[in-house]
């Protein structure tokens, strides 16, 4: 029995995403003022952990973790709408390369456990 | 908290700190410009403590053993001694042996060592002269090719450095090299693929090294370098990258101005925008940037945009602050 992680392609699968949806993030106006870019490639390596924990794969993240990281934004007005825009972009992302609709519910469903962690509720 | 003991003298640190900010805090002077872990100029060594990785991340295995770290990059865990580097271990002697102006306001200088230095086309030099000013400056040389290290040096208005590297930096003379550092390069396989490189000003120098180095390395894939610079007169390797163009079918140079006149032969406008306007689609391409740091940053975003994978952006934006 493979895991959801296995499923989707493992760590490859992830570099494949983290482009398409990094950049989806950072050219919607609604959102990208949340993304400091001043270091690009950091935040990138931050997209990347999170696809790989939304992916079901190894991550050391924990609610607290996700809590303090977001607490300065929800300061800033982050909200369930910014939340949902950037679920929007993960699923469109995955749909664009073809992953299963199933897998897509299963990623789906971890990115939306995080909601409370991330909005600081 | 952790303490960092610096000449004999102990600090504090705050949470999360870095070496580099506890000492500056304290009104320590110690050398640093990037703060980002790329320009190694704020280097120190330590003397008793353990290092975190990523305060050794790119430093040579000979330095990573002997306990050199970058301050900027080193929250400690726990109490640190520390000390200046010793120039023995880091720096090499390096001799002036040409030093010819290109241009109104840049300047070309070739050094040479005892040594050879190994270094890849793109990569920087730290240079530190005797009053102990240290500034990076990228190499414009191909290891392969040329026998010595070439550098452009451009008179930055009020620049201590470049001031002093003009002025009194003669032929003959010494100077403290440290490096190579960096990582924007050129790297082997996929010789089909397009590449765009954009520098403005000496951002021309690394850019030259990678473009001779890609064609050097049989490079088939298109290759569209853009130079910019404010006045014509700075476009200070127009003839040599006229004539390598010619020389190579798949080598498109794109010489342009901001001064708002209209010359024969190069192209008014922003190197940036024009390159961005021309390949709006860069998906599949490799980007190189060189320059002042805001044009770097935007069109990092930009190019990333378009469609450029963020591995295939390499970047050198001039970090050293000139006082």
């Amino acid at each position: 029995m493979s895991t959801l992680f296995e499923k989707l392609g493992g760590e490859g699968a992830v570099d494949a995403a983290v482009d398409i949806f990094y950049r989806k993030v950072l050219a919607d106006d609604s959102i990208n003022q949340f993304f400091d870019n001043t270091d690009m490639e950091a935040q990138h390596a931050k997209q990347k952990s999170f696809l790989t924990m939304a992916f079901g794969g190894p991550n050391n993240y924990t609610g607290t973790d996700m809590r303090n990281a977001h607490a300065p934004l929800v300061a800033r007005g982050l909200n369930e709408d910014h939340f949902n825009a950037v679920a929007g972009h993960l699923q469109s992302t995955l749909e664009e390369l073809n992953v299963p609709a199933d897998l897509v519910a299963e990623v789906m469903t971890i990115a939306g456990s995080t909601k409370d962690d991330v909005l600081n509720r | 908290m952790p303490e960092i003991t610096y000449q004999g003298k102990t600090y504090p640190c705050a949470p999360d700190e870095t070496v580099l900010d506890t000492l500056l805090r304290h009104g320590i002077e110690v050398p640093y410009s990037c703060c980002a872990g790329s320009c190694h100029t704020c280097m120190l060594h330590c003397l008793h403590g353990e290092l975190t990785a990523p305060s050794q991340k790119d430093l040579k295995p000979a330095l990573k053993s002997l306990k050199y770290f970058l301050a900027c990059q080193c929250v400690p865990p726990q109490d640190l001694v520390v000390a200046l580097p010793d120039d023995e271990d880091v720096y090499v002697s390096a001799r002036l042996v040409e030093k010819t102006q290109l241009s109104p306001s840049v300047w070309r200088f070739r050094l040479e060592t005892a040594v050879p230095v190994y270094y890849h086309a793109g990569q920087f030099l730290n240079l530190k002269n005797e009053a102990g000013w240290v500034r990076s400056y990228s190499l414009a040389s191909l290891p392969t090719e040329d026998e010595s290290l070439e550098l452009h040096v451009r008179r930055v208005p009020g620049g201590q450095m470049s001031h002093w590297l003009i002025d009194n930096f003669s032929v003959g003379m010494h100077i403290e090299i440290e490096g190579p550092n960096g990582h924007c390069i050129y790297t082997e396989g996929e010789p089909e693929r397009p590449l765009l490189m954009i520098g403005t000003g000496t951002g021309l120098a690394p850019l030259f090294g990678i473009l001779r180095d890609a064609l050097h390395q049989g490079h088939t894939g298109p290759i569209h370098l853009y130079h910019g610079v404010r006045e014509p007169a700075e476009l200070y390797l127009h003839d040599s990258l006229t004539a390598l163009a010619q020389q190579h079918g798949n080598l498109h140079y794109h010489a342009c101005h901001s001064c708002g006149e209209t010359c024969t032969d190069m192209r008014a406008g922003r190197a940036a925008d024009l390159a961005l306007t021309e390949h709006p689609d860069l998906k599949a391409w490799r980007v190189f940037l060189c320059g002042a740091p805001e044009m770097v940053k935007q069109t990092r975003m930009k190019a990333y945009l378009a469609g450029a994978a963020m591995s295939d952006i390499s970047a050198d934006a001039f970090t050293a602050p000139e006082h």
